[in-house]
């Protein structure tokens, strides 16, 4: 099943791209974090957008892995990709990006990671997708595209151009 | 994806694909070594107990870093003061530590095949820190890695490794590395200090004369000198060993090209090598020393996902 079409998923990037703008006018000491490695499709998306409405200059991103702050390393190896934040966050407003918000564990080990690097003021939370009866941990987004409110045994799956040839979302295991 | 080992035991054991995994892993820990906080939770219920039956440094202290730095639980075993000096096996020791719940076993020592042996009866996952004059992995790994950064690829890339070939554990690891990633290998130094059949057990290329080797490398991983496992003379005399095999300034500027220049350490400062080479731009020695740290943390994290199937 097709929960977001190739259609309706540039007007939810660029809808999420105002809503981070309305809420932090300019991104006035904001920063642009993708989650490595899906959640960067999606942020590299809305930084495009928000290059429309902003001067370069003025949008801050990198990218974050999570990796080694997993908590399930034990019950599965993940392999590391690359970690880019040539910027300081310290005392910044971090806008974290990733693709579906599922149980929660991805957050929360995202959270640890940014610390890493300095203390935020703020962490908000923008994904694609919000997979809120699977909540595990108390996080919720402040912006996501969709929300889904049944509890289902599928995986969403969101696919992008770059990487499976085709901009969508759709339910996998039906 | 994952290791195809459980242990760590040499780099003869490990496939391409393996080596490939580790090297880029350890380029992602290379940049956690580079933030604010070099430290990461992943290995914190893990304890990991190091076992150095000779002795050792940088290794040592190398491995302790990457432990800690992966937030793992460190225990640290001498010889020289504890009861296998009372007369206690390897085996025995091994089993008696491992009884108080420890998961890995990082271990040196100075007969060749110790860790096999281990890993045969014990199940925690083995790393071989340097095992007599067999394998030292990590170290060229970490050779491996620091020749990557310089180069992009190992590729094609000449290596001679120079001096006492021998009793190196880090030239067989190195040779088996280099030959797996499609680097050509060369090995040079006095006759002596050169097994004879090596050329043909390995298809490497054997050069006695110091000065043609390093004309045709792009890298010179020069060993040192292990007067420790040498108990009879192969060479008449240190003086003489640096004038026939040593890497001077005069050798480096003699050549037409640029080199790079490794070793392992310790350095025997004019012995194999002079100190202004050591201190030279031509030399990455540091730069091994600063990789051997995420290297190490590369094979921790990886093996650590190997040894406990959910």
């Amino acid at each position: 099943m097709t929960l977001i079409s190739e259609q309706q998923l540039p007007i939810i990037v660029k809808r999420l791209a105002q809503q981070i703008l309305e809420t932090y006018p300019g991104l006035s000491n904001a920063v642009i974090v993708g989650l490595q490695p899906r959640g960067v499709y999606l942020s590299d998306r809305i930084v495009a957008a928000l290059h429309q409405e902003l001067p370069a200059e003025q949008v801050i991103y990198g990218k974050l892995d999570i990796t080694f702050y997993r908590d399930d390393i034990r019950r599965e190896l993940h392999l590391a990709t690359q970690t880019d934040l040539p910027f300081s966050i310290e005392g910044k407003t971090v806008i974290l990006i990733d693709d579906v918000l599922f149980t929660g564990r991805t957050i929360r080990a995202a959270l640890d990671a940014l610390l890493a690097f300095g203390r935020p003021s703020k962490v908000a939370l923008c994904v694609l997708v919000d997979r809120k009866p699977s909540r595990e941990l108390p996080i919720q987004p402040d912006f996501s595209g969709k929300e889904m409110d049944t509890l289902t045994p599928y995986k969403v799956k969101v696919r992008w151009k770059e990487n499976d040839g085709v901009d969508d979302v759709i339910l996998l295991g039906e | 994806m994952a290791l195809s080992t459980k242990h760590l035991l040499g780099i003869k054991d490990l496939s391409t694909e393996d080596i490939q995994l580790i090297l880029s892993t350890a380029g992602q820990f290379k940049e956690v070594l580079q933030r604010p906080v070099k430290k990461v939770p992943t290995l914190r219920d893990v304890t990991i107990v190091n076992l150095f039956y000779e002795n050792s440094t940088r290794t040592r202290i190398s491995f302790e870093l990457a432990e800690r730095r992966l937030s793992a639980d460190v225990v640290n075993f001498t010889v020289s003061s504890s009861s296998a000096a009372k007369g206690e096996t390897l085996l025995d020791t091994v089993n008696n530590i491992l009884s108080m719940k420890v998961d890995m076993v990082v271990m040196r020592h100075s007969a060749s095949g110790a860790p096999h042996y281990l890993a045969k009866h014990i199940d925690a996952a083995i790393i071989n820190a340097g095992d007599g004059i067999n394998e030292h992995p990590t170290q060229a790994l970490l050779d491996a890695f620091s020749m990557q950064e310089k180069f992009g690829s190992l590729k094609g890339l000449k290596v001679a490794i120079l001096g006492d070939i021998m009793h190196s554990r880090v030239a067989l690891s190195n040779i088996y590395l280099l030959k797996k990633m499609g680097a050509e290998v060369m090995v040079s130094g006095p006759p002596t200090l050169i097994p004879t059949y090596l050329q043909e057990a390995m298809d490497i290329k054997v050069e006695y004369n110091i000065d043609k080797a390093l004309a045709w490398c792009d890298v010179a991983n020069v060993l040192r000198i292990q007067l420790e496992r040498q108990n009879q003379p192969l060479f008449s005399s240190l003086r003489e060993y640096n004038l026939a095999y040593g890497i001077t300034m005069d050798r480096l500027d003699k050549l037409n090209k640029e080199i790079v220049i490794m070793h392992p350490g310790p350095i025997n400062r004019g012995v194999e090598m002079d100190s202004d080479v050591a201190n030279s731009s031509h030399s990455i020695i540091l730069d091994q020393v600063e990789n051997g740290v995420a290297v190490r943390m590369a094979c921790l994290y990886l093996l650590t996902g190997r040894s406990n199937p959910a």
